[in-house]
């Protein structure tokens, strides 16, 4: 199936400002409907009536009407624009979260998410640049790409690539057997199970539906990654918290148990978002509201992404630590142990510690100093930018695999209703391949040797 | 070159090599387009000879042969006329799944060939085996005999089918040719290696023939023709009046115990063969072995014409021993008595791989020398003609200094085989198949003729006119009828019984009779009797037109929606990409993208898409340097 990813005459979005936490982030559509499709969820002037090269102040709306941002919308119409098409420029606050919002609802109402490099490539198509420039372009997209490849290859590796990959290999099984069905049916071959399908169909509706939902709820984004601050009492958790925030977030004090309830805040390392959770410390709960304390932190400990284990180099040994570790340790979770209160114990040996305990490292600083602050956000970076940590963390590519995702649930929801109405099989599969097509954006294309193929291993046809 | 050569042979536009299907309908298409044709062939008493099952069409072969009815070429014509059977495949999975099929007489199918080609004053036969080209600066200019002649043109269409090289195997023994009992072309493939051409080795296999009169048919199920059988041809071709059946039987256990005996000896298992062979048509040894869990295989008895006892038993391909064929077979039920006429056999031939062709199918190396059927690596008499139809109308083309004429995947299954073959090439005998095309619901049976006959306009084909304006006239008359169904309102009282005997919901208000076209389980023949004043309108129209509204009408949603999707693909295919192109030259092209690029030298932006290893961000590079 080669249905063409290069189209010309539909409408584009994307985030035109670098993705990460700035201060403002400026969404471009582009495209014949653009000033139409912003008018679906912008408030304010009816961009579509608007003069070119003029700015509007408004809302950006839901379709719940629930506003999402308070925005600014230029306009620019055809041709004078950088695409010599109609173009809204919406600059909206800095939020990944916002970002990803707008994007979505423009996708919502009808719009398209760039592919790499497309403004610019419409721009030269519509004749806004000379060769020589297009020249820069080309590599530009071609850089751009391998860029957007490597990055999705980081996402491929989460569970959620996974289990859509599963769904298409059964959905490619149905689809083989109903071009089985279709081509081969003169002779002595299976059909496809009506019912069987039916439920397939339901079952992979409902996991993209769940998937689409959490991106639309831009939980990703919103919350970064989850990254939880664990250790026993007086470890030192909130100092950490703080010193990594440089600001008095979470009560500190002397008293063992101070932080009963657990604390969230957003650190930006780099524009990468984490979402970092002080929480109440470990130890046997002393009193009913502090047993409550420690459950969320195992709660939290179970959700995270992160788990930043601190502990008292003076106070605690490092069996202690062993076992704390082995109580918090998750699956997929990535360990750093924090040796904090270094100022207090030149003595401990970390080489020991970690021959003993298997983390992803351990760092010795001191929070309420402020040393090797450094080295534990670097190290935080790190894990994340080299795909190690399990999260989407890029808007573009989350907004491309909900395009994908909403249309694999347009086709499926086609699948049911043309089966529903009793039509033939063609028509069907018909829509199995375009939902097919869709799902292999997210997970490499379906073609139609591939379908053949598995005819072929799986069937034992031909006169 | 002497004095005698000249006068015994004019020089030709054309020459053709070989008189299988492909052969026959590239003759026919370049002589349709004034080219002077000759056609040379190593045995004029099998031109058109049907090396395999005595039948045309099935399924997405079917479309291939109303196609090239719809382009002016003769073999739908030419089954019309010599068909002992006739069926619509596929009657209950939908209109794009309608293919039809036809039992042929074997000897009339041919026989009809020869004399439509006969008849036709722009075609020349010679009948001698061609060993060779006469290729100057890179064109061909001619053919060389194995008789030393030398026969000049201007283009060459070169369709020697299983003859270049051909093995044929039967169990231990085997031996060179390219059909049973006829021999094998040599020297071409030599010679067109020394050019520079890749060339690879396939294999295929056919059944046994046996004695009809010494079959049981009592003992196996009958398989009938349609009641109203349709055909092939939208030309004033006949219809059937009579038929001839097939029948189903089935192997067994024991027949398949009896077929493993010999697999020591098969040249598929034990390394002889080479060629690689097509998966969707296996040898009953290669099913055996590949399935052993399935206890029988059908098998169809098919007539081979109306007046011989010879029979085909389709499904029952082998190469194993003769022996071992016969003792298997008179196991299987009702053929306790059977006597064989042959046995099957397995057959490898040179061919080379489509990707050195371009899209009008002239290959890239040679100007003006052109490749259809199984030197293309394809399988199949339908595959073959519509290729070889091609071919001769390029060549035609080419000999005038014209643009090709070359048909989109979204426009015919034609435009489909030919562009996966240049751009994707094969590793095994391609058949097409429905699922290979992205817009099966355009390409239907019922609507062949007025996807493709109107782009035949300005071409200049011979007797196309007449064509054109029935294609018109069925336009017209289709888009009444869809008017009228649009416009017409039925009332509940009119049409409800109907509705309810369909099993379908009752209308409670005036209802149009597209919106109740659109229930599945509605017909226009149903309507038709439920409503005189539609019954009235109807009459004056045929029923294939009527048939071909009603699908437009009844599934407009869906095909609305295919529309969509091939307009978007054809934009693509509508940028061309010249042959001067240097890929190597553009630094932002992947390096595998600029060797595929290099390679297959793709026609045009869509096609370069398709070629495996060509990235999006290849495509966008490519735009940006087409320009706009």
């Amino acid at each position: 199936m080669y249905y063409s990813k290069h189209q010309f005459d539909d409408t584009i979005v994307a985030l035109a400002t670098p993705a990460g936490i700035g201060a403002i982030a400026v969404i471009r559509l582009s495209g014949k409907d653009a000033l139409r499709i912003a008018d679906l969820f912008f408030y304010g002037k009816k961009l579509s009536r608007q003069k070119s090269h003029t700015a509007h102040f408004g809302t950006i709306r839901h379709e719940n009407q629930h506003v999402i941002d308070e925005v600014l919308a230029t306009v620019f119409v055809a041709p004078r624009s950088y695409t010599r098409e109609n173009t809204v420029e919406i600059s909206t606050h800095g939020s990944p979260y916002i970002v990803q919002q707008v994007i979505q609802l423009a996708i919502r109402h009808g719009a398209r998410m760039a592919q790499p490099g497309e403004f610019t490539l419409r721009a030269f198509l519509n004749g806004q640049l000379d060769l020589s420039q297009a020249e820069a372009v080309a590599d530009l997209i071609a850089s751009n790409s391998e860029s957007a490849h490597q990055l999705a290859i980081q996402q491929m590796r989460g569970g959620f690539s996974l289990q859509i990959k599963q769904l298409r290999e059964e959905l490619v099984h149905f689809a083989s057997l109903m071009e089985l069905e279709l081509d081969f049916g003169e002779e002595d071959v299976e059909f496809a199970n009506r019912d069987d399908l039916k439920l397939l169909v339901l079952k992979i509706q409902k996991i993209i539906r769940h998937l689409s939902d959490s991106f639309a709820l831009g939980n990703v984004l919103k919350n970064g990654v989850l990254t939880v601050i664990a250790g026993r009492p007086n470890a030192g958790k909130s100092t950490l918290l703080n010193a990594l925030l440089n600001e008095e977030r979470a009560i500190v004090s002397e008293i063992a148990g101070t932080t009963r309830d657990t604390i969230e805040e957003i650190l930006n390392i780099n524009g990468i978002a984490f979402r970092l959770v002080d929480t109440a410390g470990i130890r046997q709960a002393t009193d009913a509201i502090e047993a409550i304390g420690v459950q969320k932190t195992m709660e939290k400990v179970r959700q995270s992404a992160v788990l930043l284990y601190v502990f008292d180099m003076l106070e605690t040994t490092m069996e202690e630590v062993k076992t704390d570790l082995e109580a918090l340790r998750q699956d997929d979770m990535k360990i750093l142990v924090i040796c904090n209160k270094q100022d207090t114990n030149e003595l401990f040996q970390i080489e020991v510690l970690s021959k003993r305990i298997q983390v992803d490292k351990i760092i010795a600083l001191s929070a309420k100093y402020g040393t090797h602050l450094k080295d534990l956000k670097s190290t935080l970076y790190d894990l994340v930018s080299a795909g190690q940590v399990k999260s989407d963390s890029t808007i573009v590519s989350n907004a491309r695999h909900y395009e994908a995702l909403q249309k694999s649930d347009e086709c499926l929801s086609a699948v049911l209703n043309s089966m529903a109405t009793g039509i033939t099989t063609d028509f069907v599969a018909m829509d199995i391949r375009r939902a097919l097509y869709h799902l292999g954006s997210i997970t490499g294309t379906v073609t139609t040797d591939d379908l053949l193929e598995n005819i072929f291993r799986n069937f034992c046809i031909g006169k | 070159m002497s004095q005698n050569n000249i006068q015994m042979f004019p020089k030709y536009d054309v020459i053709v090599v070989g008189a299988g299907h492909a052969g026959c309908e590239a003759a026919v298409a370049a002589a349709n387009m004034g080219s002077k044709v000759l056609l040379a062939t190593m045995n004029m008493q099998t031109i058109a000879q049907m090396s395999c099952n005595p039948a045309m069409g099935g399924v997405a072969k079917g479309q291939i042969v109303r196609e090239i009815d719809a382009l002016g070429g003769y073999s739908g014509i030419v089954t019309d006329r010599t068909m002992i059977q006739f069926r619509m495949l596929n009657r209950s999975k939908g209109p794009a799944m309608w293919s039809p099929r036809a039992q042929s007489d074997r000897m009339a199918f041919a026989a009809e060939w020869r004399s439509m080609l006969e008849k036709h004053p722009n075609i020349d036969f010679w009948q001698e085996m061609v060993n060779g080209l006469i290729v100057k600066n890179g064109r061909v200019c001619g053919v060389t005999t194995g008789m030393g002649i030398e026969i000049l043109s201007e283009a060459v269409v070169l369709t020697n089918g299983t003859f270049l090289n051909g093995i044929i195997h039967i169990g231990e023994k085997q031996f060179g040719g390219g059909r049973a009992g006829e021999s094998a072309a040599r020297g071409i493939t030599e010679q067109l290696v020394s050019l520079g051409f890749e060339a690879g080795r396939m294999k295929t296999g056919t059944p046994p023939r046996l004695d009809g009169r010494s079959l049981n048919y009592d003992r196996m199920e009958e398989q009938p023709g349609d009641e109203n059988p349709s055909k092939f041809s939208y030309s004033d071709t006949p219809t059937l009046t009579k038929q001839r059946s097939c029948h189903i039987t089935y192997t067994s256990p024991e027949v398949h115990d009896l077929l493993k005996t010999g697999f020591d000896r098969s040249p598929m298992f034990n390394g002889r063969i080479q060629g690689l062979g097509p998966r969707y048509c296996p040898s009953i040894e290669d099913k055996i072995n590949r399935f052993a869990d399935r206890d029988r295989h059908q098998l169809f008895v098919e007539p081979e014409g109306w007046n011989t006892v010879e029979v085909y038993i389709n499904g029952f391909s082998s190469s194993l021993p003769e022996d071992v064929q016969y003792k298997a077979l008179k196991k299987i039920v009702g053929f306790e008595d059977v006597k064989m006429f042959r046995p099957g056999y397995a057959i490898e031939y040179d061919y080379f791989p489509p990707m050195q062709l371009s899209l009008s199918l002239e290959t890239r190396l040679v100007k003006n020398l052109f490749f259809a059927g199984q030197i293309n690596g394809t399988t199949g008499y339908e595959e073959a003609a519509c290729q070889g139809m091609m071919a001769g109308l390029n060549a035609a083309l080419a000999v005038k200094d014209q643009e090709p004429f070359i048909l989109k995947r979204s426009e015919a299954y034609i435009g489909v085989l030919i562009d996966d073959l240049v751009s994707k090439g094969t590793e095994e005998p391609y058949r097409m198949f429905t699922s290979r095309a992205e817009f099966r619901i355009l390409l239907r049976q019922d609507n062949a003729d007025t996807r493709l006959t109107p782009l035949t306009e300005g071409l200049g084909i011979k007797g196309m006119d007449a064509r054109l304006a029935r294609v018109r006239e069925k336009v017209q008359s289709a888009n009444a009828i869809a008017l009228y169904c649009r416009e017409s309102n039925v009332s509940p009282d009119d049409i409800n019984g109907y509705l309810e005997t369909a099993g379908t919901p009752a209308i409670k208000q005036r209802t149009k009779i597209h919106n109740l076209l659109m229930r599945p389980q509605i017909d226009i023949m149903g309507l038709r009797q439920a409503l005189p004043h539609l019954n009235e309108f109807l009459k004056k129209y045929d029923a294939e037109c009527i048939e071909s509204a009603e699908i437009d009408l009844k599934y407009e949603a869906y095909i609305e929606k295919e529309q969509e999707m091939a307009v978007r693909m054809r934009r693509l295919e509508d940028l061309r990409l010249y042959d001067s192109l240097d890929y190597h030259a553009l630094p932002s092209l992947s390096i595998e993208a600029r060797q595929k690029l290099t390679k297959v030298r793709p026609r045009t932006i869509g096609q370069a898409s398709r070629i495996s290893g060509v990235s999006p961000s290849d495509i966008s590079v490519l735009l940006i340097h087409v320009g706009r």
